[in-house]
């Protein structure tokens, strides 16, 4: 390692000699080493991918074969004969207890939960993060700090007192109660996303609005809101990601089955204790549960990895 | 403002005061304000699932944070020795933790299938005492549900870092090539010591997460085989919800939050106590 190392700081300092003495693009190009450092770099990098990569594989295979196929054959073999059927089976037919019209029925539950939860949050998180950098009143920084602090604290600890409010106001048990938990505990993340960004905002802009009789909401529709379309997207892939993915929320604030998001059915349908283990319409669902959030990372690219960096500290 | 006000005191604030209050009362079926000093506390220390829950996540814990940490670190230092094909190897690391813990949790589960799994491939492949059943056997459980939340949840830690690496001055490389130290070596001695706030933060992370593991243990092994891989956010559950013993669960809940403090509390002191002095 340490020759190595030396043999590349010759390297570097004898460089602009080399490119002194044969000028202009024709220059000797950078040998192309395939050194041992290389060889451990790569093959690491080849073992750790498969590590990675093998869940995914394997639902995908295990997705696609017919059960005699599983039960004689090799979890990692490809399929000798595909069938859409596992899919067609965990869509329309799979059984939670005595519902038997598959996980359609969560998926189905799972976006009508989805779409209000990610659309208030947004939007009161970006009132929120506004109000917060440039309508500081008198106590905002404490309400700020304890909405922080209340981010680590363990969701158990709040679970049945939200419970007991959820029941005085009617809603334990209904959509519309998941909707605002998922709403309250979305809060810490998106707000400070949202402050932070508008705190890089130059203070200029706003005042001269305001000098111009610009008040509260004007302001923020006619000139933050614009220019906050990145920050609304990073927030939009946090939520939408983390309430998908959520299951303890669902779990306990949804009183019937019928009604359970499609993470709470997934499980309930692969843990069943009752018949036949059917392990090809099992990896169907669990893949049809993780589509959405898979789809939106792909097709997401950067945006996805600054959206959990940021929202790493909800988990 | 409303919203942030009401969701910062009323149930951030008063839901976990509540829920302390609660855990000092008689609560079963029903809350009760019906006063029991720490008997909640005595009864839950002296029940063997909730030890067994605090021994297994204190085993998943350090596993989770070392692993972490150190294949976090090697993937980022890997793909930042400018290799080719960076952005393939990044987004197939990192897409685990674009999926819950449930399909995680199952995926894994069947997997480590001991029938039709990992297990019985490598036996046909003619190893014929290969054995691996972590998802059946009580002492090695723990290290099954450490395969899984590996795999989900390094790929984020991985980022972090590789943003930290990618903020380290050129120079400094430089000068340790000059200076002949090994690749390896300045990466431990220089490299790691320059990025102590990095580290802080992602062992926070970690840290956090690791005491809500709760969702994985569900999906892949339902706590079992029979109480083995019990976790305590999975006691709570279970007094809350299915035992109907609410004032365990507020017990066990507080207890939570006490772990909880104790991480949060060290990291607050190095990351703004210095600041305010300074």
């Amino acid at each position: 390692m340490a020759d190595l190392a030396m043999q590349n700081a010759t390297a570097a300092m004898t460089q602009p000699l080399g490119q002194t003495l044969a000028a202009g693009p024709r220059g000797r190009k950078p040998k192309k080493r395939l050194s041992r450092a290389n060889i451990i770099v790569y093959g690491t990098l080849f073992v750790m991918a498969m590590y990675y990569a093998l869940p995914l594989y394997v639902m995908i295979v295990t997705s696609l074969k017919g059960m005699p196929e599983i039960r004689m054959g090799n979890i990692f073999a490809p399929p000798l004969e595909i069938t859409f059927q596992p899919w067609v089976k965990a869509w329309q037919e799979a059984c939670t207890g005595i519902n038997c019209d598959g996980l359609s029925r969560g998926f189905w539950n799972s976006v009508r939960i989805l779409i209000p939860s990610v659309i208030l949050s947004v939007a009161i998180a970006s009132v929120n993060g506004y109000a917060l950098s440039m309508w500081k009143f008198k106590g905002s920084e404490v309400f700020f700090t304890i909405l922080m602090i209340g981010a680590f604290i363990p969701y158990q600890v709040m679970l049945y007192p939200i419970v007991i409010l959820l029941r005085e106001a009617g809603l334990y048990g209904s959509l519309t109660g998941l909707v605002l938990v998922h709403v309250a505990f979305g809060m810490p993340i998106n707000t400070l996303l949202f402050r932070n960004y508008f705190s890089s905002i130059p203070e200029e802009l706003f005042k001269a609005a305001r000098v111009d009789g610009a008040g509260f909401w004007a302001i923020f529709f006619k000139i933050i809101l614009p220019m906050s379309l990145p920050i609304c997207v990073v927030a939009l892939i946090i939520q939408v990601t983390g309430i998908w993915n959520d299951f303890l929320f669902g779990v306990t604030y949804i009183s019937s089955p019928d009604r359970y998001p499609m993470t709470v059915q997934l499980n309930n349908i692969v843990n069943s204790v009752q018949g036949v283990k059917e392990y090809n319409v099992n990896m169907a669902a669990t893949l049809l549960t993780g589509l959405v959030p898979l789809v939106i990372y792909f097709a997401s690219g950067k945006l996805f990895v600054r959206g959990i960096a940021a929202g790493a500290v909800k988990g | 403002m409303l919203p942030l006000i009401f969701t910062a005191m009323v149930i951030f604030l008063g839901g976990t005061l509540w829920t302390v209050v609660y855990s000092f009362t008689k609560s079963g079926l029903l809350p009760r304000l019906t006063w029991d000093g720490l008997a909640q506390y005595e009864r839950l220390w002296s029940s063997r699932k909730w030890i067994v829950s605090i021994e297994n996540l204190a085993i998943y814990g350090v596993f989770s944070l070392i692993g972490t940490l150190v294949i976090g670190f090697t993937l980022a230092a890997l793909l930042d020795r400018k290799i080719r094909g960076e952005a393939v190897f990044r987004s197939i690391f990192l897409y685990p933790f674009a999926l819950s813990f449930i399909v995680t949790g199952l995926v894994w589960q069947w997997i480590l299938n001991p029938e039709l799994g990992l297990q019985s491939v490598m036996r046909d492949l003619g190893w014929q005492s290969f054995t691996f059943d972590p998802l059946n056997n009580p002492e090695i459980v723990m290290f099954g549900l450490l395969i899984a939340g590996l795999w989900q949840g390094t790929g984020l830690i991985m980022c972090i870092m590789l943003a930290g690496l990618r903020g380290i001055d050129e120079d400094i490389w430089k000068a340790a090539r000059v200076d002949g130290i090994g690749t390896v070596k300045t990466y431990i001695r220089i490299i790691i010591p320059m990025m102590r706030p990095v580290f802080v933060t992602s062992l926070v992370l970690i840290a956090a997460g690791i005491v809500k593991l709760y969702d994985l243990v569900v999906a892949q092994t339902s706590g079992g085989p029979g109480i083995s891989s019990e976790v305590p956010a999975k006691y709570v559950m279970t007094a809350m919800f299915g035992g109907q013993n609410l004032g365990q669960g507020f017990a066990a809940s507080t207890m939570m939050l006490v772990m909880v403090v104790i991480i949060l509390i060290p990291w607050a002191y190095l990351e703004f106590g210095d600041k305010k002095h300074g």
